[in-house]
């Protein structure tokens, strides 16, 4: 940055924006801090602020009570799974749609985020009538269905918008170079477009494992997700708070570290390439 | 080159993505308009055959409709002053010159990584309980009764959390937009010697205003749905008086069992979404042409 200041005002910036991020950040780092702490001291009238007995036994307590791994992996089913199926159904529809635009394109593109704007209550009843009714309801898969349904105009967007980056020029030329088309796909595609696509991935991970919608309706004990498990919390049962922060923190945290990697695939992809 | 055949293949290629959103969208909103008018209780199943519009005047009639349309309002409107304000406040700050700027984005845009029900429930124990909150804490330590946030306020509660999780998006895309303000435009506006309030006014602001009103209608289009929130904190009470659109829907179907109400309420929540997304589709689909 070339603007030249004073130390003074920058000094000053600095503590003004250290100040506000730390007040944003502060429950995030509350609920580290006191999942860490004994019950007993997490409710204490005289809060401390770092643990005095610094424990892992509400880390325990918690898998013991809620088994924290079952739904830990049954959002990375649901999540991941969710994704490669959206990426699987997106690829060719973008790529077609990048590299062989027709008239009818933008309508498509335009119809399709459409979709992602219908209110899930909206379609509620009838998904939870259709679910009960096919035995899907409180499963992996039919979570991981609903979960590509919702994700893939996005997933296809977010494609579309990288795709359309990649010089066309380039495939013209393989193609004149006699490349067959499995060819111009594998080796001159792929690797300009496996960027986008990673980052098409990451944040529909993120987007997959914090949805809390559908998550919370369709499922109950056996296919739920890390959003039920939290949810499982909302009734306090006694001594819970240094619990609630341990738990919160697991559910939180791989996706919290995810997310610092991706805050540019963040803005492009949410708001539809609109903003990069 | 665009020959019959690369066309039809590119038609192949779009088929299962159109085919299964069209499914996806057009299946479940034909059923919902459906059972919208249908007398249709899980709890009775004597109940059957065609309402009319019974179910819309049971549901619009009702004040718990009125309240929940309001409380809608109140929510995305309270949220979305929050978060464009504080976001671009937070944005012009984050602009500046400051030491840890890599951190400090860090920190403020974790709240948006936060899954729904984690925040609503470290707001609701961990800050906003009356007994050990943080909130309660810093209340007592001035003297002051601590607030029971969730009984005495419990909608300007639920916009409080709605917010912090949704203000580093909004920070996170106006800061996007800031930064690709080009530099001698800011600098020829400071030589020319505009002030620090008119630079903000007839600069800044006129090129944030796109990426203003996308943080608008996306944000719009999320906080209709607020649900996840409301379920693991108040439940949608005391009463109705942190009850939105979405929860109402899921309160009428599932809880109470009341496929055709319920389904009657999905629809109008479909309406008002559409009325904001033929907005969001005008803002992004100019952006294509560009």
């Amino acid at each position: 940055m070339a603007r030249r200041v004073s130390v003074q005002t920058k000094v000053g910036f600095t503590v003004l924006a250290w100040a506000v991020a730390l007040l944003l950040f502060s429950p995030i780092l509350w609920t580290l801090l006191t999942a860490f702490k004994t019950e007993a001291e997490a409710i204490a009238s005289q809060p401390t602020f770092f643990p005095q007995n610094f424990t892992l036994e509400n880390f325990s307590a918690v898998q013991d009570r809620s088994d924290y791994f079952k739904h830990a992996i049954n959002s990375i089913i649901v999540s991941v799974g969710s994704t490669l199926l959206g990426l699987i159904i997106a690829i060719p529809a973008a790529w077609s749609m990048a590299f062989a635009p027709s008239k009818r394109t933008k309508d498509i593109l335009m119809w399709m985020l459409s979709t992602k704007m219908m209110p899930a209550v909206g379609v509620l009843i009838p998904i939870y009538l259709i679910f009960r009714d096919l035995r899907l309801l409180d499963t992996v898969h039919g979570l991981t269905l609903i979960m590509t349904l919702i994700n893939l105009p996005i997933i296809v967007w977010m494609l579309y918008t990288y795709f359309k980056e990649i010089p066309v020029d380039i495939l013209e030329a393989a193609r004149m170079d006699g490349a067959e088309l499995w060819n111009e796909i594998t080796h001159v595609l792929v690797p300009m477009a496996v960027p986008g696509i990673a980052s098409t991935l990451l944040l529909n991970v993120i987007l997959a494992w914090n949805e809390a919608f559908w998550t919370i309706t369709l499922t109950s004990g056996r296919a739920g997700t890390l959003t039920a498990f939290i949810s499982s919390f909302s009734s306090p049962q006694g001594l819970f708070l240094a619990k609630l922060s341990a738990a919160s923190l697991l559910a939180i945290a791989p996706i919290l570290l995810l997310g610092w990697f991706s805050q540019k695939q963040l803005v492009r992809g949410l708001t539809f390439g609109a903003v990069k | 080159m665009a020959t019959k055949q690369t066309r039809a293949l590119a038609r192949t290629m779009m088929a299962p993505a159109v085919i299964v959103l069209f499914i996806w969208m057009i299946v479940p909103l034909v059923m919902t308009l459906w059972f919208s008018f249908q007398n249709y209780s899980l709890i009775n199943p004597m109940m059957t055959g065609f309402a009319g519009w019974a179910n819309y005047v049971y549901v619009i009639g009702d004040p718990s409709f009125t309240q929940a349309l309001v409380n809608t309002l109140i929510l995305v409107g309270g949220v979305l002053v929050i978060t464009i304000v504080g976001g671009t406040f937070l944005a012009l700050l984050l602009d500046q010159p400051i030491w840890g700027q890599g951190i400090l984005r860090i920190l403020v845009i974790s709240p948006f990584f936060v899954m729904p029900p984690v925040a609503a429930l470290i707001w609701k124990n961990g800050f906003m309980h009356p007994g050990y909150g943080m909130l309660g804490h810093l209340w007592k330590f001035f003297g002051l009764q601590p607030v029971d946030w969730f009984n005495q306020y419990p909608l300007f509660s639920v916009i409080v959390i709605v917010a912090w999780q949704w203000l580093p998006f909004a920070t996170l895309i106006l800061l996007t937009a800031l930064q690709s303000l080009s530099e001698e435009q800011r600098e020829a506006a400071e030589m020319d010697g505009a002030n620090a309030a008119n630079r903000f006014r007839y600069i800044i602001l006129p090129h944030m205003a796109r990426a203003i009103t996308i943080v608008i209608l996306i944000q719009t289009i999320f906080l209709l749905g607020i649900f996840a929130e409301i379920r693991v904190t108040t439940g949608g009470g005391p009463g109705y008086a942190s009850t939105n659109i979405a929860f109402l829907v899921f309160r009428t179907g599932i809880l109470s069992n009341d496929i055709g109400a319920g389904s009657a309420g999905g629809v109008v929540a479909v309406i008002i979404a559409n009325i904001v997304a033929i907005f969001l589709m005008r803002a992004v689909g100019k952006n294509l042409d560009a």
